[in-house]
């Protein structure tokens, strides 16, 4: 993906409040089922934010709301300063792409394009511009129906971004994409975020996430279980502590010396597992060879995003 | 308004969509005078069991004849176009994307008709000039005098035809718009657009004497044939804009509220 064009919407320059985001006790009720149940989060400018649950979590139906599309059934939000309730105000200075690319197809990639450029009163100018950013420049006057799934996730990416986004909102955008595509995108997201962008980006990738979200926002059965720094969600994970004894007979010792002083640990393939604060590893280390086994490797490691994920959004893990 | 007209008029334009309605205009106007001119002085020669000789189509009138006998058919080919254009916004999901650049939905809304209705002046303004013309092609074969169609009687009957028919023929298009809106599924509003106007509504008609006067179809129909013996013009104007305005006040209502969550 080459550069991103400049920007030449005169709205941009005005000043913006301190969040991008911001959402108090946010619901929305269908029947009796709670898609979204007080949600609170806030959202920094300038930053790429992940936004992470299970399916049905309620993360789209939240992105709607934020974006005027589903009235909240109670709850207040603001987006870029101003009401929810207002989204005439702040939806031109935001992209947004919602459960994967929708356009017409029998129109062609630019066309498509263009008909959102009138509409939203952008310069026709920028729509080739975008589709040569995204890749798509030889097959703008393709039908968008000929278009590979990872193509048209392309387009839908050329769309969020026609307004030149304060605040660019993309549900699941690598869906469909080969590995470089996803690659691309997340170089992208970066650079936007680099150049005062803020991201909010919902996606079932979590390593991915991983690698470009500060912040956090995961949603379980429609609440919110963590927002904040993903940074701090994963320093306050249990670290696990992984040894490895020179001969795989004193395995089961290893588990036993970890288990008598407190820690829990478990036997994953030759390697023993104990949950316990990363200092713990020299005490382990020390009461193993005292034992007269050698360890041939000793490490502590954080959970990954993926892995706290599961243990928060598990059923168990979230209580 | 202005920046959805032009969204709108994009998607209208496309060559798969601006030809193919051109074509099937231009075929039902050639073919419908056709048939007047070929079925001249044999009997009830029309839709409504007239009987149309060389010496009416000889009158100052003759030269809307064929292009009104149209009218009713521009009605279902609108019909079609502004069902298919308002409900494909929810079956391809495109609606989110219009509401994100344009949250204003009274707007969306206003501007979606005001493209179509200038889609149905073209298609109305293409049939016209098709129907004139094959009239004047045929006549002489005919033994029909065209002396009179270019006075200023004629072509004022012309002009007015030419507005009972647009009035028609987008009368017959908001009847889709609200189908449209309605159902949100292109094939739904259309089949049932067209099933209740082509057959339910003709079969009430003729099994209930005097129902036709107060049934939507007849009355949008109507206008377009400058009114007829058995229902005024202005009893039709005048039913088929509560029927339409009572229909679209419903639909924008929905359309305002309801969340767009496909």
């Amino acid at each position: 993906m080459s550069e991103i064009p400049k920007s030449e919407n005169s709205k941009l320059n005005r000043a913006l409040p301190h969040l991008a985001i911001s959402v108090s006790n946010l619901t929305k009720v269908y029947g009796e089922r709670a898609a979204v149940s007080s949600a609170n989060f806030d959202v920094p400018l300038g930053t790429i934010c992940g936004f992470v649950g299970p399916n049905g979590a309620g993360k789209t139906t939240t992105i709607r709301m934020l974006l005027g599309l589903i009235a909240p059934t109670s709850g207040t939000g603001t987006v870029l300063g101003h009401s929810i309730n207002e989204p005439e105000k702040f939806l031109p200075t935001v992209g947004a792409m919602i459960e994967g690319p929708a356009f017409y197809p029998a129109l062609s990639g630019a066309e498509n394009l263009r008909v959102l450029a009138s509409l939203g009163g952008f310069p026709q100018e920028r729509v080739m511009e975008l589709l040569e950013l995204v890749g798509l420049g030889d097959r703008a006057k393709s039908k968008f129906k000929t278009y590979s799934l990872g193509m048209k996730q392309r387009l839908g990416i050329a769309a969020a971004l026609l307004p030149n986004p304060k605040l660019l909102i993309l549900d699941e955008p690598t869906n469909g994409l080969d590995p470089s595509g996803i690659q691309e995108v997340r170089e992208l997201m970066k650079r936007l975020a680099s150049q005062g962008t803020t991201v909010f980006v919902s996606s079932h990738l979590l390593s991915e996430i991983e690698m470009i979200a500060e912040y956090l926002v995961m949603l379980r059965n429609g609440k919110v279980i963590f927002s904040g720094k993903t940074e701090s969600l994963l320093e306050a994970q249990q670290p696990i502590i992984i040894a490895k004894p020179e001969y795989a007979v004193d395995t089961p010792r290893l588990v036993s010396i970890a288990e008598q002083s407190g820690h829990s640990a478990s036997v994953v393939e030759d390697e023993v597992h104990v949950l316990s604060p990363a200092e713990w590893s020299a005490t382990f280390n020390r009461l193993a060879a005292e034992a007269g086994i050698t360890l041939s490797q000793l490490a502590t490691v954080r959970p990954s995003l993926e892995e706290t994920f599961f243990e928060l959004t598990s059923e168990s893990g979230a209580k | 308004m202005l920046r959805v007209i032009y969204a709108e008029a994009r998607k209208l334009r496309r060559p798969t969509l601006a030809l193919s309605t051109t074509a099937i205009v231009a075929g039902l106007s050639v073919l419908f005078t056709s048939l007047v001119y070929l079925r001249i002085n044999s009997g009830h020669n029309t839709r409504r069991g007239e009987f149309i000789s060389a010496a009416t189509l000889s009158q100052a009138s003759g030269i809307a004849y064929g292009f009104k006998l149209v009218s009713a058919f521009l009605g279902l080919v609108a019909l079609c176009i502004f069902a298919s254009q308002t409900a494909q916004e929810y079956t391809y999901g495109t609606l989110r994307n219009l509401l994100v650049r344009q949250p204003a939905r009274m707007k969306i809304l206003g501007g979606k008709f005001v493209a179509m209705g200038a889609f149905a002046i073209f298609m109305v303004a293409t049939t016209a000039v098709i129907t004139v013309a094959a009239s004047y092609l045929l006549a002489p074969g005919a033994k029909v005098s065209t002396s009179l169609w270019g006075t200023s009687a004629g072509l004022s009957l012309l002009g007015h035809t030419f507005v009972n028919v647009l009035l028609s023929t987008i009368g017959f298009g908001l009847f889709g718009m609200i189908l449209g809106l309605l159902l949100r599924s292109p094939i739904s509003a259309i089949s049932i657009g067209v099933i209740w106007n082509l057959v339910l509504e003709n079969i009430l008609s003729a099994a209930l004497s005097g129902s036709a006067k107060w049934l939507p179809g007849q009355n949008i129909s109507n206008i377009g044939e400058g009114g007829s013996i058995d229902i005024s013009y202005m009893h039709s104007i005048g039913m088929s804009a509560a029927y339409l305005l009572v229909g679209f006040g419903i639909v924008a209502t929905l359309f305002k509220k309801r969340d767009v969550a496909n």
